[in-house]
């Protein structure tokens, strides 16, 4: 019987060609849209390398401190996360990294200047991100430790300046420093914040200490990694109380401290939302619900659509119905035979959306609007676009089929002789 | 093979009440071939809807067969349309976008059946009418006459036990109206198919076993 209704679906999506055009654009566009924003967000906050244990790690937000006459919020300096919160002890995490954030400074190499993007971390930075090596070694505590003039680079750093030469051994220089390459990753999307950089050196490269003398402020951020995501609760309330129970004066005396520890869409979240100042709570389960109505809502306006093209087709096909009815078919069988010519339509939406959505996502690869994203379809888009497209199908067939069932056959044989 | 007892159809708006039919007795042997006459609005059509299990009476027994219709769930009568009973319409209401065997076909998606047989029985069923050269062809590209053979070939494909036909040859000229009631009365004839057709042409009536006249939904002979 399936046969059958597949072959009648066909049929019917011959009959009017116009009509299924107008029908399968709505569709396929709807659902490339879906799928590329999808693969977006995927790329974004999905468990991808070198954030494959993002589930488990949290990032530090600004730190805000304020009293009678004052109020500061910044990003948190070494001295606050090394010496007064100690990171590293706090509780169940396998490990902590503290790392500036990124600067844009001049890569010197031989004749030639490029600007890069520069990141100053410590070993465990390379123990928490699993960046994948295509050359080399990441740094180490080691380097931190000794002040090693060393470096790794990303790929695209590595084409730039040696082509499909060896990098390894040759000596950079950022800021008249020189660093000798020690290591080549892949390119790391600047969409994720705390990993991106085009170069990464040791912290204690720094060409001043000043970030030791430091106090509450400075230009860091920090992540641990939790045992188990079970633990991140405690993690991140452990934090905060380390902070309301700082003893440094900052500037002057304050009242209030507030800084949290938050998981990557959290931040992402709070970013996206303009939140930065607004450290009492986290925010991303409200990024999600709005992402959710949104993508709702952008369902449902082609859903209505097609409801309402499916409905008006009903009328056309009032002979059809009487006739099938009258020869036989039951209410059942015909709301059957509906929905799967609409979950037809919709599946052959959904393949020419994902050939429309790897050609959109070829293109933003190559266009550099977000550098060294990589956005790329795999098993999950595949399959959420799947259920997307199968569930838009069965929801715009259901009302139509319901109403088309509901049709007595003697009216629908005089509708259609009419 | 057909017997109504009491049958009554009261058609309800929220405004009035209209009696299409009132306390209608009819018995039809197998194999008999009868037309239904009256004027205008005088209940033929859902005299036949009602025989057909298109539509059900507000009051009265039917008998198909031997069997009494108790129930009228959808699937149920579905089912004995699709075994027992034949349409033919005054509008041929062939779907255009299939071609001739395709229509033919129709009924017979609705049973179990390979799609091997079920095309051989279409086929068998156009042959019957004629049209075994126009398989292909699609009811645009057909007269009436022939638009009409492939709705009786659909209707006969199934081997319905009755076959009901409303005004069957109303949009055909004489020469096409005698051509299908020469098919029909074949079917009658060699089938030993219980026809019913509502007719206004007595000239095609008086070729019928029996004559069935209604008047404002009332039996008059």
């Amino acid at each position: 019987m399936l046969k059958n209704y597949l072959i009648i679906s066909f049929k019917v999506l011959m009959r009017r060609k116009f009509y299924t055009f107008i029908s399968l654009f709505g569709i396929s566009f709807t659902l490339m849209v879906l799928m590329v924003f999808f693969a977006l967000y995927e790329n974004s906050f999905g468990n991808i390398p070198p954030q494959s244990k993002n589930d488990r790690i949290l990032t530090t937000t600004y730190v805000q401190f304020g009293g009678k006459i004052f109020s500061r919020i910044s990003s948190p300096g070494y001295v606050l996360l090394k010496h007064y919160l100690k990171l590293h002890t706090l509780p169940r995490i396998e490990g902590a990294s503290i790392f500036s954030s990124r600067n844009n400074v001049d890569l010197l190499f031989h004749d030639r200047t490029i600007k890069v993007s520069r990141k100053r971390t410590d070993g465990d930075f390379w123990k928490i991100f699993d960046f994948r090596f295509l050359k080399g070694r990441p740094l180490t505590a080691d380097d931190e430790k000794k002040s090693n003039y060393v470096a790794v680079i990303n790929e695209s750093t590595q084409k730039k300046l040696f082509g499909n030469k060896n990098p390894l051994g040759a000596f950079i220089e950022l800021e008249g420093q020189p660093f000798r390459i020690v290591g080549v990753v892949p390119d790391v999307p600047a969409l994720r914040d705390r990993p991106f950089a085009d170069v990464w050196v040791p912290l204690s490269t720094a060409k001043t200490k000043a970030y030791l003398k430091d106090g509450v402020f400075g230009d860091f951020n920090a992540v641990v990694l939790a045992q188990k995501r079970a633990d991140i609760p405690l993690i991140k309330k452990e934090y905060s109380e380390r902070l309301q129970r700082l003893d440094y004066p900052v500037p002057e005396p304050w009242t209030y401290a507030k800084g949290r520890m938050e998981t990557y869409l959290e931040i992402g979240a709070r970013s996206t939302l303009n939140k930065k100042g607004y450290l009492d709570k986290t925010y991303a389960n409200k990024f999600r619900i709005i992402l959710l109505i949104g993508v709702f809502i952008f369902i449902l306006l082609p859903t209505i659509n097609l409801i309402n093209i499916n409905l008006s087709r009903i009328l056309e096909r009032s002979s059809e119905i009487g006739v099938r009815r009258a020869f036989g078919a039951s209410t059942r069988v015909l709301v059957v035979q509906f929905i799967v010519e609409n979950v037809l339509l919709t599946l052959i939406g959904g393949i020419l959306a994902f050939g429309l959505s790897w050609g959109i996502l070829q293109v933003f690869n190559t266009v550099d609007i977000i550098p060294y994203k990589n956005l790329r379809f795999n098993f999950l888009i595949f399959f959420f676009g799947f259920a997307i497209t199968i569930l838009f199908g069965v929801i715009s067939g259901v009302y139509p089929a319901w109403k088309m069932s509901r049709l007595h056959p003697v009216a629908a044989l005089r509708q259609g002789a009419m | 093979m057909i017997k109504l007892t009491g049958i009554e159809k009261i058609y309800q708006t929220q405004k009035m009440e209209t009696l299409a039919l009132s306390n209608i007795n009819l018995e039809v042997e197998k194999g008999q071939f009868i037309s239904v006459m009256g004027p205008s609005g005088s209940g033929k059509s859902t005299l036949l809807n009602i025989i057909g299990l298109l539509d059900a009476p507000t009051r009265g027994r039917i008998v198909l067969e031997g069997a009494e219709i108790e129930s009228y769930k959808d699937r149920h009568v579905a089912k004995l349309r699709n075994e027992m009973v034949g349409f033919i319409f005054q509008t041929f209401h062939l779907i255009s976008d299939l071609s001739a065997l395709d229509n033919v076909e129709i009924p017979l998606i609705y049973r179990r059946m390979s799609g091997s047989k079920r095309r051989q029985k279409a086929l068998e069923a156009l042959e019957r009418v004629g049209l075994k050269s126009r398989i292909h062809n699609f009811p645009p590209e057909l007269s009436g006459g022939q638009q009409q053979r492939v709705a009786i070939a659909r209707a006969i494909a199934g081997s319905p036990k009755i076959l009901l036909a409303d005004e069957p040859t109303g949009n055909l000229d004489s020469h096409m109206g005698g051509e299908i009631m020469e098919i029909l009365k074949g079917l009658n004839d060699q089938e030993k198919t219980t026809v019913v057709m509502v007719t206004h042409n007595q000239r095609l009536a008086d070729q019928c076993h029996r004559i069935i006249r209604l008047f404002d939904g009332r039996r008059i002979s």
